[in-house]
């Protein structure tokens, strides 16, 4: 089998294809968090009594902080693919997904801290998985800021995609600070992540929620994308057609 | 389960509410700044076309 991986490398081609592609993603990630939001909210209160309602912020706080590592490896992976191959849809494709990272980053941080509140009684600590949190959420900031601080898009896209790389230590990091094998090596005030311990409906509802992000993540990096390619591509024949189309 | 029970959350609405109020609002943002922001470059685009064919008149 071959396909051509190549000819969708070319932003004049993804264009047209990434906006053909919003509408479903967006409608997924719709459809699947009405679904997992009438799970978590309707279909749960037999197990979180009373005192546990705020348990609840779980099902935010579970998806947006899994996304905000994923979005990561994902734009990491584009920078090196953009470095390696040079293409240049890759190094727009890393640029689409870092805001999208950051917010998720920053809605972990939010919505742990309300979790924190009332399961541990404080709304921020210095514990390994919220600081190695906020340092994810200062390299997606650094990303970005490096990015537009250069005015060359080669230089700005090849300088930002090696902090990414650099920075992708900090992924690792995050994942084990909490599921180190020895709980004694790194006492940490977050708590396990097992999700075969969760109950049933619980964790529907959480598996759910983190594929309406994901989903909802694809959307609003195909719509930035655009967005991008529209911008560097300004020059050119097909967009300046495409804008006088667009009346 | 009464709307105002909902709404409590058990005594936690308002940790519940604020972690969830933060996220629609951020993703909601989210979509409506991208939006704008394509109709911004499209409007650049079309006046950037004017002035250059109106250079060459």
């Amino acid at each position: 089998m071959s396909i051509n991986w190549f000819k969708y490398s070319s932003p004049q081609t993804f264009y047209p294809l990434a906006g053909k592609m919003t509408p479903w993603f967006n409608w997924t990630a719709g459809i699947l968090a009405v679904i997992g939001l009438y799970w978590g909210f309707f279909e749960t209160p037999h197990i979180l009594s009373e005192q546990k309602q705020y348990y609840r912020i779980l099902f935010v706080h579970v998806p947006a902080a899994w996304m905000s590592m994923w979005l990561y490896l994902m734009m990491v992976g584009w920078a090196v693919v953009g470095l390696v191959f040079n293409t240049r849809l890759s190094f727009m494709m890393a640029a689409s997904i870092a805001p999208s990272g950051a917010i998720m980053t920053f809605l972990t941080l939010w919505t742990g801290a309300f979790w924190g509140q009332t399961s541990w009684g404080t709304w921020w600590d210095w514990d390994p998985r919220m600081t190695s949190e906020l340092i994810l959420l200062f390299l997606y900031v650094g990303y970005m800021a490096l990015q537009s601080a250069i005015d060359d898009t080669r230089r700005a896209d090849r300088a930002s995609a090696l902090l990414a790389l650099v920075g992708a230590i900090c992924i690792p990091i995050i994942y084990w600070s909490v599921n180190c094998p020895d709980p004694n090596e790194c006492t940490a005030l977050h708590q396990q992540s097992s999700m075969s311990a969760v109950e049933p409906n619980i964790r529907i509802a959480w598996l759910i929620m983190v594929f309406s992000f994901w989903m909802y993540a694809f959307a609003i990096a195909f719509m930035r994308v655009r967005n991008i390619i529209l911008e560097r591509e300004r020059n050119s024949v097909w967009v300046a057609e495409l804008a006088e189309n667009e009346k | 389960m009464s709307w105002s029970e909902f709404i409590s959350m058990g005594g936690y609405g308002f940790y519940v509410w604020m972690s969830f109020g933060m996220t629609a609002l951020l993703i909601i943002a989210e979509i409506i700044y991208t939006k704008r922001q394509r109709k911004h470059i499209l409007r650049r685009l079309q006046r950037m076309a004017k002035l250059n064919t109106e250079g060459k008149q």
